[in-house]
């Protein structure tokens, strides 16, 4: 994919909707985040999957602490 | 593959019946407030019809089923066949589209069964029940589909207990030469029956000291053995990625594009999840309605209480072309393109 982490990560904002501009990064530990819930989770699932045709599963998230690990291991799946 | 066509069958009548009990997403407390504002945006339900103890899916049918044969005055002696499609019976035994049978007073020369089925039982159940009439040349038939999913879920469990709501529909068939073809494309993964699962109390594990135990399974979800578990990121990767092939194949069998139809109408399972779906198959949102918001998931009540309750005045007054389809526990999907042709609708019934 031709995205870099921070252009992933910008991208997946506008998809959350809920989070003030900036406040995610690609080191955000986005668990420990206080409106993380399991619903951001399918957000991050929807948009990796209609934006760059990739499925994460629940083991694949479960090994993800910061939303770089989940940028890395999509673009592990996409080659 | 069960990709096949099935012409001379004519929907003639459609009803759906909800319990009026709702419960608002905006009051389960189980759920912190900020993410039941996340769920409502997110998932799509603010409220769920909600039976209460004394109601189960066959009342519903059966008011359905009532009304509907009223409308449509047809002699209840006519009816030749009854298909009830539910998971949530009034007994292990008899069959509860036995009891409807007797109810609604129809004949004994009139044939009666149920199909376990939830989230794709509506298609499933218009191919078995077109397929029948086809076949043995049965004139008039009832299709009656619903769940009362509630009584399964645990209320400390917010991964299923603001999703499900009750409902209960009636179908009326009738064969009909003119009647053009509905084109079905069925599929079954029973290799991932856990997904969605009652896993105790039936009779591969019976009841035991343990069934009724509660456990905490993960944060916010405590739940035992006799409630509905569901594996969301499974069922909703499973949605997501095979539905839309489903029925996008469906389509081309009917030599139809997404400009052929005037609505698509899917299981009301998770509106993200469907928005996905949507989008892929290039459907503008005004072709795709929505019943989620106000009764949340009805499992195979869904695509008819849709119908009813977002597109009475349309299938009432003139000609459209349909999309259906369902999916979920099983796994089980499947699609159905067909004509909806004035047909007989009365509207939505509400029972308390």
């Amino acid at each position: 994919m031709t995205d870099t982490a921070e252009e992933f990560v910008s991208k997946l904002e506008i998809e959350f909707d809920d989070f003030e501009p900036g406040t995610i990064t690609p080191e955000t530990k986005y668990r420990e985040m206080e409106e993380w819930s399991s619903m951001h989770a399918l957000i991050v699932i929807a948009f990796i999957n209609a934006e760059y045709n990739v499925t994460l599963n629940g083991e694949d998230l479960r090994n993800t602490e910061t939303l770089l690990d989940i940028y890395n291991i999509t673009k592990s799946k996409l080659n | 593959m069960s990709i096949f066509s099935i012409s001379g069958i004519r929907i003639s009548g459609l009803a759906a019946c909800v319990p009026q009990n709702r419960e608002r997403t905006a009051d389960y407390d189980w759920m912190p407030e900020k993410e039941r504002k996340m769920f409502e945006k997110t998932v799509g339900i603010s409220q769920r019809s909600v039976g209460l103890a004394n109601h189960t899916t066959s009342d519903w049918c059966y008011a359905a089923a009532d009304q509907l044969l009223n409308d449509l005055q047809w002699n209840r002696n006519e009816v030749d066949l009854l298909v009830f499609i539910s998971q949530s019976p009034d007994y292990f035994l008899p069959a509860t589209g036995i009891i409807l049978q007797g109810k609604l007073g129809l004949p004994n020369t009139c044939m009666a069964f149920d199909i376990n089925l939830g989230c794709s039982g509506y298609v499933y159940g218009l191919a078995t029940v077109a397929g029948m009439m086809r076949e043995t040349g049965m004139k008039k038939a009832l299709l009656l589909v619903g769940d009362k999913t509630t009584t399964s879920v645990a209320y400390k469990d917010k991964s299923t207990y603001p999703l499900f709501g009750d409902a209960g529909t009636a179908t009326a068939l009738v064969l009909d030469d003119a009647a053009p073809e509905m084109v079905f494309n069925l599929q079954t993964d029973g290799s991932r029956y856990t997904a969605l699962i009652v896993p105790e109390d039936a009779t591969r594990t019976p009841r035991n000291e343990n069934t009724y135990v509660e456990t905490e399974v993960a944060p916010g979800i405590i739940r035992h053995q006799r409630n509905l578990a569901l594996d969301g990121v499974s069922v909703f990767n499973f949605s997501i990625n095979e539905v839309p092939i489903n029925i996008a194949d469906t389509m081309a069998a009917a030599h139809k594009t997404e400009a052929d139809y005037d609505y698509m109408v899917l299981h009301q399972a998770n509106k993200l999840m469907t928005e996905q779906i949507r989008k892929k198959l290039k459907f503008p949102p005004e072709k795709v309605p929505y019943s989620i918001n106000d009764f949340g998931n009805t499992s195979s009540a869904s695509v008819p209480l849709t119908i009813v309750h977002k597109l009475r005045e349309a299938i009432t007054t003139g000609k459209h072309q349909m999309l259906l389809s369902g999916f979920g526990v099983g796994l089980s999907w499947g699609t159905v393109s067909m004509a909806l042709d004035t047909i007989v609708c009365p509207p939505l019934l509400e029972i308390s």
